[in-house]
């Protein structure tokens, strides 16, 4: 890998999902010249992993596709996948940025013509799905990514995997020597990124996710309801492959809670609203959604969209946090205990498969980021001055908003750099 | 006063935060419903707590202050560790259920609060819980022939007891008292002195 050139003149983005790409967007159009530092192997982060976005159920790979058009036609972002920020020093002007890059152990002369998947025979849990299939040791993330090129998973190092990939690639572009290397950058405003996480639902103890196969968090809905996902498309429940057509939404599963998430991740109540719409797809009058809630949070121009969901007879709303879920073992079915807020009737109901509508956790705790920064108790990123949260690194946003908040942030980086090249002349 | 104001008296959530143990954390509650649903107890409570807190919000003082829901709870705290804002939910039970009876609002015959204040004059009499005086006391509760009756359903147990020596018959002549009778009665003394000082006279 060339070391890419950087100067105080530079700014650096971390994390290259939809926050990061648009803020190293705008500032590149701007005629700023930016690195655009993503740990995985492609750009696209958890935008990427939806099946579709509200209120419009439009999909993402229509908002993808014209940022990834646009960062190949702009030749000042510098793009490094794999890459990891281990220390920021320095202040609001001058940063010096340490970064580890790990080895891909595919190169450049790649084609991603899919040879080495086929000869090689090792699968590991899909991460781009969740983990609810499994893909080969030499993989392409999924159809969006970019760079549009393989990668060999570690686990294969060593083992005759790698020799069988290398042995089918018609271009040497298979290299299990590849080594991890280490960046050092001058930069004079950085854009953290670095997005987003599901709360660990395991820790909401009295919903089972971790015991009941058929307890599944919004992600992984979002992941079967994808016609590229693992099911093709097909709601299927993990414990017997059977299709589940009553369906409960679990709203704040982690947020809103001091026990778990003290904030409330405001995205959770619309995607829940959105993905009742994909059990109507899918099935018609058939399919029956049945949404758990506190309150439904569908904050401004939303709640048109939450008035249609409202009006739709498969969708049934109880105003109650679910107490506690147990499972029917001959069935697999969930049985819902609870008492709802309207009336206070106690209920026990009976789902085919349970939804949780799980909280958003910083990717990186603030606590965790190698620079001084100013976070909250739920560890995003307040405002700085030299290094800037966009997106979800800052509070929990949805994609729009996202966006919106990525350009702002982008806005705040390049008046630092006018502010620096005012003081000297440009190098 | 006219009647809407006794039955709906409106500044009983102020009342209850100046005078319930913990009544302050009342207003904090948003009704998501985890307490009623996580009670062991909840399905024979007539108003689970979440509603409870409503009903005082909603100032209906004399159906909360009579209610015998609050008796119902054991202390098994499955609410509090489960509140997503955590609400000393036992601790208000106990505190309604004080007030309640400091105002002589519980209902007639309610069998947790006579348990408890034949506990606490048996534990405060002599510094030491005398158990075969409480067992007596709790057996003959509900009149002399039904005491005979429950005795004698238990006689078994009560003999097993003996038995193994850990009950003595002599326990009910006087009992094993603490040393210092006087420093325990100062001790009660002064802990009622400082309750009365901390609240304010019942509205």
């Amino acid at each position: 890998m060339t070391t890419p050139i950087a100067t105080s003149q530079t700014i650096l983005v971390v994390g290259g999902g939809i926050s990061g790409m648009t803020a190293a967007l705008e500032a590149a159009e701007c005629g700023k010249q930016v690195i655009l530092l993503e740990k995985s192997p492609t750009l696209g982060g958890r935008t990427s992993l939806l099946y579709r976005y509200f209120p419009k159920l439009c999909h993402p790979v229509c908002g993808l596709e014209i940022n990834l058009r646009r960062l190949k036609g702009n030749r000042n972002v510098r793009v490094i996948t794999m890459a990891e920020v281990t220390r920021i020093s320095g202040t609001r002007g001058n940063y010096t940025v340490a970064a580890k890059v790990s080895p891909r152990y595919i190169n450049e002369n790649c084609t991603a013509c899919g040879e080495c998947a086929r000869a090689v025979s090792a699968e590991i849990p899909n991460p781009y799905n969740y983990g609810l299939d499994q893909m080969k040791v030499a993989y392409l993330p999924h159809d969006m990514a970019y760079p549009l090129r393989y990668v060999l998973d570690p686990s294969a190092i060593g083992t005759e995997e790698a020799g069988k990939a290398q042995a089918a690639c018609k271009y040497s572009a298979v290299d299990p020597g590849m080594q991890e290397e280490a960046l050092e950058l001058t930069v004079g405003a950085v854009i953290w990124a670095t997005g987003w996480q599901p709360y660990d639902a395991a820790k909401i103890q009295p919903y089972g996710y971790d015991r009941f196969p058929n307890v599944i968090t919004s992600l992984e809905f979002e992941r079967l309801c994808d016609p590229h996902g693992p099911t093709g498309g097909r709601i299927l429940r993990s414990s017997d492959g059977k299709e589940a057509k009553n369906i409960a939404f679990i709203q704040c599963a982690g947020s809103r809670d001091e026990n778990h998430l003290r904030h409330c991740s405001r995205i959770c109540c619309m995607a829940s609203l959105k993905q009742t719409q994909y059990v109507r797809d899918v099935y018609g009058e058939d399919g029956k959604s049945t949404i758990y809630y506190i309150d439904i949070r569908a904050i401004d121009r939303f709640e048109d969209f939450y008035q249609k969901v409202r009006k739709d007879p498969t969708v049934s709303f109880i105003k109650s946090k679910v107490a506690r879920i147990a499972q029917e073992s001959k069935s697999g079915d969930l049985i819902l205990h609870g008492v709802d807020t309207e009336g206070y009737h106690r209920y026990a109901n009976t789902h085919d498969l349970v939804v949780l509508a799980v909280g958003m956790a910083p990717s990186v705790h603030g606590a965790d980021i190698p620079a001084e920064i100013v976070a909250d108790s739920s560890g995003f990123l307040e405002p700085g001055s030299g290094i800037f949260g966009a997106g979800c690194a800052s509070g929990p946003l949805d994609v729009n908003r996202s966006v919106q908040h990525a350009t702002a942030a982008a806005l705040r980086a390049i008046q630092v750099i006018n502010q620096n090249s005012n003081a000297e002349p440009a190098p | 006063m006219s009647e809407l104001n006794i039955k709906y008296h409106n500044d009983f959530l102020k009342e209850v935060e100046e005078n319930v143990e913990e009544g302050k954390w009342v207003k904090m509650c948003m009704q998501c419903g985890v307490c009623a649903g996580s009670c062991p107890l909840g399905p024979h409570w007539a108003h689970p707590p979440q509603e409870l807190f409503m009903m005082v919000r909603a100032g209906k003082r004399a159906e909360v202050l009579g209610s015998d829901s609050m008796w119902m709870c054991t202390s098994c705290y499955n609410c509090v560790v489960r509140c997503p804002r955590k609400l000393p939910i036992t601790q208000i039970m106990h505190g309604l259920a004080t007030y309640s009876n400091q105002l002589g609002l519980t209902p007639k015959i309610q069998p947790t609060r006579d348990f408890s204040i034949l506990f606490w004059k048996n534990c405060t009499r002599t510094g030491r819980v005398n158990e075969l005086k409480l067992t007596l006391g709790l057996y003959f509760m509900d009149g002399f022939m039904a005491g005979i009756k429950k005795g004698w359903a238990m006689r078994g147990i009560g003999l097993g007891l003996v038995k193994a020596g850990r009950l003595n018959a002599f326990e009910l002549l006087k009992g094993h008292v603490c040393k210092d009778q006087k420093g325990i009665r100062a001790m009660l003394n002064k802990a009622a002195e400082i309750e009365q000082r901390r609240k304010r006279p019942a509205v």
